[in-house]
């Protein structure tokens, strides 16, 4: 099976591509890198090379050393930057307190987001980060790459930025940090005509969606993450770059629900793959587990010694609904009773498999503390079908966006909007029903909100005919 | 057409929107697949880790891909990629990736390729001493820290990022190259309440947080933001209208109902809330987004501030490692930090971290009706027993 893109991509080759040549990649030894020093004093930054974990100061060090001895007409912002950041970082240490002023208004033509404004309010002493830009550019599902577009990346943000970035932000970006207002454009245009690709969200619009590594390399995954991600991510791409939301909205696509890209606690429309049919058992496997043929939970806990396996203590116990038990040498599972929490598969993972009719399960509204606490998704729609190109799914999404764009107030997210209006609200937008799943237990108080229609004659009653049987 | 070298490259300001190509979304994935992933796409049978950081996928074609997974920053300079890149094209056919938790991931499709790698790998170190590479962060042990920006790049942090990051791991390296816990522990942090790092569902969460309300620039405030946004912006409206002595439009502030979230000064510079001696750290404890035998838990507040000690933090270095060796000491294998405290009693959770209990750790925001215990099932501890002889109930 193999995935073909919207649209034909060329294939980009770094030698085709690089503006340095090798001998101004390679221009400094580690001997002049162990006698550099930052043009700043910054002992409590120097203090972070120490210990096993990798210094970003070091790394920093390796930055502002190969810039100051490229040419001058070699990059498009000053030479110094990485040397002023770690001069500033001194300083707020030292005030303990942050540089960098509030916001700053600037982007791309066209574009409402995928550009993050940044000032130093220490300019002066730092006139190299004076603007310190962030530019967001849409990683690639699941963060694969080759070397030629990662190198590729390098030049292009060494040349005409900080040469300093994140793999990845926490959305799942990846982020250039750090240039001047006048190289917004050529970075963008570079990207695009050169690169082709693109910048993700910022600001009250469709964040950049990400996902799991999925079936690319993972037995667990029940949906195609990538390709879900993929298409969903260009078929809203006017969503993703012009703001029309009342606040930000973020897709996350889990394989399994395992999560690990935490779609369930940091999205707000949240897709977890899941299965409707019945866990895969290979009982010749089960036999080799508890006789400790295989390693419980893939050598997971081989650092230290916890004992033989014990099927029944580590696996069948610890099953939250109890739907497990040994039959004459069998694993028994009664599926129907089985809530997919994936324990005894990540236990057991070469003997026991998800089913093969799967699909994904959505949920709605997670969020970080900021405004009223933290949320959580909530469980919705129990399973959905996961086939390209997803119109099933599309026509989940709008119904959901056209609600919160009509009642959502500025920066309420869906989460709170649920809230506020209730999820049985919430289940006549989407026009589905009502289901036990939705609630962990069904309210405690009795005051249910009946509509007038709800209750025969209505509520429009004449005093009079009551008073007629009820004096006062 | 190679990447440009013109001081604008393609971009021409006089006509902006000439050539302009927009919409064009992220490269394709499937390119940056190896072979050997695209071979066996979805066909992934099981897999193994064969020693912390190195793991094996076992196609049902019988192929078989090993991954060497490698800690590091996710603040990162071109120099650093570039040697990431150096190693791919050497090992692995000039493919890598990362994971959701910045660790990178290099995969080869054979033992013997991973033993090379895995060799280099190692072998790797900055000029200082720190290592490049650092092979772990599998199985049942601690992986990186996701985290924020804080001082490097961030307007509203109430402390560092990267350098408290580095402090903790550097004293868990050995728990992020070994797998000697009951379980993951996933430990994550963020600079403020906005929590670009959502870290609200981590086993330990460290979180920047204000003390101080914000102090208030009433000359420019009229000028330079909206003031009624400002007052909506304020969850427990403690900001209201004003007037200052010369009769300008500014606002005041309730100190008593701030709760230092920051939310006005996301929506106004001119109502700052940094401050050197209010600002510091806040711990939680517990929460998990994996559904594995209980569901996902939000993190609790376990730890009400620590003071900001740049640029190590050895008061809250100290206080992490006490919470994972108490968990480590003993959790059940296979129990999260969460499902721990849930199990011991987080009475008792509080007398094996060591951890005082404050007043601040009860809740008394909205919700906080949620985590009172209505029940007589509770475990003698030392607090209970200084509760006891406060109320007169004992001597």
């Amino acid at each position: 099976m193999a995935f073909e893109p919207r649209e034909e991509q060329k294939v980009l080759k770094y030698e085709e591509l690089r503006i340095y040549s090798d001998a101004e990649l390679h221009n400094y030894t580690d001997e002049e890198l162990k006698n550099f020093k930052v043009k700043h004093d910054i002992p409590d930054v120097d203090e972070l090379e120490k210990g096993p974990w990798p210094s970003f100061v070091a790394d920093t060090k390796r930055e502002a050393l190969h810039r100051k001895k490229l040419a001058k007409d070699r990059m498009m912002i000053e030479a110094d930057v990485a040397e002023d950041l770690l001069g500033q970082l001194q300083v707020s240490f030292d005030d303990g307190e942050t540089h960098w002023k509030h916001g700053g208004i600037v982007g791309v033509f066209g574009y409402g987001g995928g550009v993050i404004g940044r000032y130093s309010d220490l300019h002066e002493r730092f006139p190299s980060i004076a603007h310190f830009h962030t530019m967001r550019v849409n990683q690639t599902m699941s963060k694969f790459y080759n070397t030629d577009y990662l190198r590729c990346l390098c030049d292009l943000w060494e040349y005409r930025g900080s040469g300093l970035m994140n793999l990845h932000g926490s959305t799942g970006d990846i982020i250039f940090l750090g240039t001047f207002t006048e190289q917004l454009e050529p970075v963008f245009y570079e990207l695009g005509h050169v690169l082709q690709q693109d910048l993700g969200g910022s600001g009250s619009n469709l964040r950049t969606p990400s996902c799991c590594l999925g079936k690319a390399r993972c037995e667990y995954a029940c949906i195609d993450t990538q390709d879900m991600c993929y298409e969903l991510t260009n078929h809203y791409q006017d969503e993703l770059h012009r703001p029309a939301f009342p606040y930000k909205f973020k897709f996350k696509f889990d394989g399994c629900p395992n999560g690990c890209v935490a779609s369930i606690a940091r999205s707000d429309m949240s897709y977890i793959g899941t299965w409707r049919d019945n866990i895969r058992i290979d009982q010749e496997a089960v036999k080799a587990y508890i006789g400790g043929e295989i390693p419980p939970n893939a050598g997971a806990h081989a650092g230290r010694d916890w004992g033989k396996f014990d099927i029944q203590k580590e696996v069948i116990n610890l099953c939250p609904t109890q739907c497990m038990w040994m039959e004459k040498g069998k694993l028994m599972i009664d599926d129907k009773e089985c809530t997919r929490c994936m324990h005894c598969i990540n236990v057991m993972p070469r003997a026991l498999r998800p089913g093969k009719d799967t699909g994904c399960s959505i949920l709605f509204g997670a969020k970080a503390p900021i405004l009223e606490g933290a949320q959580m998704s909530v469980l919705t729609i129990p399973f959905v079908k996961c086939e390209s190109p997803y119109d099933n799914i599309k026509a989940i999404v709008e119904k959901v966006w056209d609600w919160w764009m009509e009642e959502g107030k500025n920066r309420e997210r869906l989460g709170e909007l649920i809230q506020r209006y209730g999820i049985p609200k919430f289940l006549e937008v989407l026009e589905i029903p009502p289901m036990p799943q939705m609630v962990t237990e069904p309210r405690s108080n009795p005051y249910i909100f009946w509509k007038s229609e709800d209750v025969p004659g209505g509520f429009e009653r004449d005093i009079n005919v009551y008073r007629a049987k009820h004096k006062r | 057409m190679a990447l440009s070298t013109e001081r604008l490259g393609l971009y021409n300001p006089a006509k902006p929107m000439e050539n302009r190509l927009t919409d064009l979304g992220p490269r394709h994935f499937w390119q940056y697949f190896p072979p050997i992933i695209q071979n066996n796409y979805g066909k992934w049978k099981y897999h193994e880790i064969l020693e912390p950081g190195v793991l094996v996928h076992v196609s049902e074609t019988g192929d078989k891909v090993f991954t060497v997974r490698c800690g590091g920053c996710r603040f990162m300079s071109v120099e650093h990629i570039r040697e990431m890149c150096d190693i791919a094209d050497k090992h692995c056919d000039g493919y890598v990736r990362f994971t959701t938790r910045n660790n990178i991931e290099f995969m080869t499709d054979s033992k013997d390729k991973m033993e090379a790698l895995k060799k280099d790998l190692q072998s790797r170190k900055h000029v200082s001493g720190s290592y490049k590479f650092p092979v772990g962060g599998t199985g049942a042990g601690i992986t990186n820290i996701v985290h924020t920006q804080g001082f490097l790049h961030c307007h509203t942090p109430a402390t560092d990022a990267s350098s408290m990051v580095k402090a903790v791991l550097d004293d868990l390296f050995d728990y992020f190259q070994g797998m000697t816990l009951p379980a993951q522990l996933r430990i994550s942090m963020a600079c403020c309440l906005n929590m670009c790092g959502a870290v609200h569902c981590s086993d330990i969460a460290l979180l920047g947080y204000h003390r101080k309300p914000p102090v208030i620039d009433h000359e420019v405030i009229d000028s330079l933001c909206e003031i009624p946004l400002v007052i909506a912006a304020c969850p427990t409206g403690a900001i209201s209208p004003a007037k200052t002595e010369e009769g300008k439009k500014t606002v005041k502030i309730k100190e008593e109902r701030c709760m230092f979230c920051g939310n006005c000064y996301t929506m106004c510079m001119a109502v700052p809330l940094a401050d050197k001696e209010g600002d510091g750290v806040t711990i939680l404890a517990g929460g998990k987004i994996s559904n594995r035998i209980s569901p996902p838990e939000f993190s609790k507040v376990v730890v009400p501030w620590l003071p900001n000690e740049f640029p190590r933090y050895p008061d809250v270095c100290a206080h992490v490692k006490r919470i994972v060796e108490a968990y480590a000491a003993d959790a059940n294998k296979y129990e999260r930090v969460g499902d721990w405290a849930k199990r011991i009693g987080w009475e008792r959770f509080f007398e094996k971290c060591d951890l005082p209990f404050s007043e601040h750790l009860i809740d008394d925001y909205r919700l906080q009706y949620d985590t009172y215990r209505t029940s007589t099932q509770f475990k003698y501890t030392e607090a209970a027993w200084d509760v006891s002889r406060a109320a007169g109930g004992i001597e």
